[in-house]
């Protein structure tokens, strides 16, 4: 809670109070009185339900066909690893975050950013109006437009016969490219208006000394532009791969982690295990792995942060 | 002067916590008078029979029972999504629907999660009962012997097949095949002799769900031999039978073969309506290996209206893999009106069932739905008789007919039935592995000792 320390006094750390018991102790918790309402609330309707969902995760609780659910330990993990599907569903779903989010979206995003500060006013008015269009419809909504897009009677298909280029059926023969590319087709404007605003904010001096001093084109991106947005990666990297890891709606509506489960991504893994087969307890065992494959993400952008150059 | 400051807190936390609290409790547990009805809506938003049905059923109610309401609860799901839904529904007071519709096919797995209230004190003093037939009044009874819902249909399955394109592949319009041999060779003979189009549809893999396992892979298993999916004696499940693999073979046949349509076209979610809607009445499809409910699509009031479909389409029974006794194949399913266990108004929710099961209501449902009767006096009455073209040959396929085997579990083991039926068609796994993935699946589904091996 940030606003804790705001409303402590000074040196309140430091002077330690005047004992338990005493006035300290009770100007203390008045302090912490108007936080109440907000730390209830949180606990209520945050942190209540992300414990139900750990505590479901040792149990074997199903939607149907059980009297009533027991404690099983660890039995649900250990049901996940030797899960053929379960490690397909990782590996999937790792294919599908470094494809659509740290190559796709993450470079797609800076080279539409890098560019567009170079582009005369109406351009760069159109090109954002265009690929902001793309992330402001809902996901749902994108994944139908995307599946009419790649079906096999679909927009690509008629295009690709004017042209006289052979046909495709990539929501059948490479679905997790299919849905690789709609994730990038949908997410690139966030990592954009990111490197706009960082690129904006490199001082023209610097530029303008490297380039008085003789520094190329690529050698000024490289020593000068990278090293100043860093932490734009680091932040835009984050945001991106967890929010690429948790797609379902554009998966589902796109192929839903069929056909067999050649486009079975985690959280599709999840859906199919919790709904479709009633093993809630095992979907949300699942659902704390996911959640530990982002944590590992995290920690890696986070040190990418914290390093000095 | 503590105790002043950890009171205040203790009060401005409480209150904290009701004030959002009772704001969500907004259930319909408050209304004594309201019954609440939930069943499944279609997707597609040109389908309103149920609701137009219930809405007669709401007028009906209200009219006999002064002062109640009958909310009606529609649920626009695909079928798998409408079963999550309802059992999320169940499981509180707050949203617990009072009437609800269930399917045969997983009513035992919500019968044993004590979803669903038993009905025997109601159906003691209900004289209309005993018209049911006894299957159908298996239908929804639990392991405990209690009964948990009255259906209100059946249905059966067989071949469909469009004459026109026989003629034109030099097939016999009275087509009867004896095997599942003669079923490929008609459909080889129509890939030969009537190019561009698909000459057999078998449902398959998970996307159209639980149309595959039943309309599909069970209409083969179950010509394949005597209990070949659930020996009841031994209160087991099958692994490794024979049949199975004989009837993986033939998806893999169909699908191997391009006797069926494209592979992306079949594991479409929604193949079934386009079997139904667009295939068969653009003749582009000659053999349907599915439900008697097809022609209430081709009505005039149906989703696409074919008026030639009753000179065009043929059908006839789905044969016995070899041609072994009784000759023929047939599936049933169907749904049921049950009261959920969480309902505090079963009395009133009991009343809405009566409401749906007199007589003219009933004859009137299944009439509408294009269902098969399940009661003797509907399965009489002329406006049933003559309501589709079929309905004679359909009704007579009752009995070949056979019932899934009703166990909780029966949901998980369609859905891996799914999956080898999935790998098989896409080329993914051999008829051996996919079986054996399948046998796997069983063993982790209803434990090592709930399964038995057959001979290899």
């Amino acid at each position: 809670m940030p606003g804790a320390r705001a409303l402590a006094p000074p040196g309140t750390g430091r002077r330690g109070g005047t004992g338990p018991g005493g006035r300290g102790a009770a100007r203390r918790a008045a302090r912490w009185l108007p936080l109440a309402p907000a730390t209830v609330l949180l606990l209520v309707f945050l942190a209540g339900p992300i414990a139900y969902c750990v505590y479901l995760a040792f149990t074997d609780t199903q939607l149907t066909g059980q009297e009533s659910a027991s404690f099983v330990g660890l039995a649900n993990f250990r049901r996940a690893f030797a899960d053929e599907d379960f490690r397909h569903a990782v590996v999937l779903t790792l294919l599908f975050t470094v494809l659509s989010s740290i190559v796709g979206q993450n470079t797609l995003g800076f080279a539409l950013a890098a560019l567009m500060r170079r582009a005369s006013r109406p351009v760069r008015a159109l090109t954002g109006a265009v690929v902001i269009a793309a992330w402001v419809v809902p996901e749902i909504v994108a994944g139908f437009l995307l599946y009419t897009f790649f079906n096999r009677r679909g927009t690509l298909n008629a295009v690709l016969e004017q042209l006289h280029l052979p046909a495709q059926n990539w929501l059948f023969t490479l679905p997790i490219l299919a849905v690789s590319f709609a994730n990038v087709w949908r997410g690139t404007a966030f990592s954009m208006l990111v490197y706009s605003a960082a690129l904006s904010g490199i001082p023209r001096e610097v530029t303008e000394a490297a380039e008085v001093d003789g520094a190329s084109g690529p050698r000024r991106f490289w020593h000068i532009t990278l090293p100043m947005i860093r932490r734009s990666i680091a932040t835009n990297l984050m945001l991106n791969t967890l929010q690429t890891l948790s797609v379902f709606g554009l998966i589902w509506a796109m192929t839903r982690g069929g056909p067999g489960n050649r486009s079975q991504t985690l959280p599709v893994f999840m859906y199919d295990r919790a709904f479709l087969k009633s093993l809630i307890g095992y979907g949300t065992a699942v659902a704390l792995l996911l959640l530990l494959v982002g944590a590992v993400f995290s920690v890696v952008y986070l040190r990418l942060m914290r390093e000095e150059v | 002067m503590r105790s002043t400051t950890t009171s205040l807190l203790l009060a401005a936390a409480t209150l904290a916590a009701a004030v959002p609290l009772s704001a969500c409790g907004g259930g319909s547990g408050g209304d004594p008078g309201t019954v609440k009805i939930a069943y499944q809506r279609s997707t597609d938003n040109k389908v309103r029979i149920m609701d137009d049905y219930l809405a007669g059923i709401k007028k009906e109610f209200e009219r006999a029972h002064k002062g109640k309401k009958l909310k009606l609860v529609p649920v626009q799901a695909s079928q798998a999504d409408y079963y999550s839904k309802v059992q999320q529904m169940m499981r509180s007071p707050k949203t617990a629907p009072d009437v609800v519709r269930e399917d045969t096919f997983l009513i035992n797995s919500d019968i044993k999660a004590g979803y669903l209230r038993p009905l025997d004190d109601k159906l003691a003093g209900w004289r209309d009962w005993e018209r049911f037939t006894p299957t159908a009044k298996a239908a929804a009874r639990g392991e405990d012997g209690k009964t948990y819902g009255v259906p209100d249909g059946t249905d059966t399955r067989g071949l469909w097949f469009n004459k026109e394109l026989f003629a034109k592949a030099g097939l016999p319009a009275d087509w009867h095949p004896r095997t599942w041999r003669d079923v490929l060779a008609a459909a080889r003979a129509v890939k030969e002799k009537v190019p561009g189009v698909t000459p057999l549809n078998v449902y398959t893999g998970k996307g159209p769900g639980e149309a595959a396992t039943m309309q599909g892979f069970e209409m083969l298993l179950y010509g394949t031999g005597k209990d070949p999916l659930y020996d009841p004696a031994a209160k087991k499940w099958v692994a490794g039978g024979k049949g199975f693999r004989d009837a993986l073979e033939f998806v893999r046949t169909v699908y191997a073969q391009k006797l069926g349509p494209d592979p992306s076209d079949a594991l479409d979610p929604h193949v079934d309506a386009r079997v139904a809607t667009d295939w068969l009445p653009s003749g582009r499809l000659a053999i349907a290996l599915d439900g008697n409910w097809l022609g209430k699509n081709w009505v005039p009031s149906g989703d696409k209206p074919w008026p030639a479909w009753t000179k065009v389409m043929g059908r006839t029974p789905f044969p016995t893999q070899d041609g072994a006794a009784p000759g023929a194949v047939s599936m049933s399913g169907g749904w049921t009106w049950s009261v959920s266990a969480k309902s505090r108004k079963a009395d009133l929710a009991w009343q809405v069932i009566e409401t749906l099961q007199t007589e003219r209501n009933a004859t009137e449902w299944t009439v509408r739905d294009g269902q098969i009767a399940v009661r003797d006096d509907v399965a009489k009455a002329p406006k049933y008789l003559s309501s589709t073209p079929g309905i004679d040959f359909f009704t007579g396929l009752v009995k070949y007919t056979h019932y899934r085997p009703a166990l909780p579990v029966y949901p998980q083991v369609s859905s891996a039935i799914q999956e080898a039926m999935e790998s098989v068609t896409t080329g993914d796994a051999s008829v051996a592995r996919a079986a054996g993935r399948y046998d796997d699946e069983l063993k982790s589904i209803a434990g090592a000792d709930g399964v038995t091996a057959r001979e290899r």
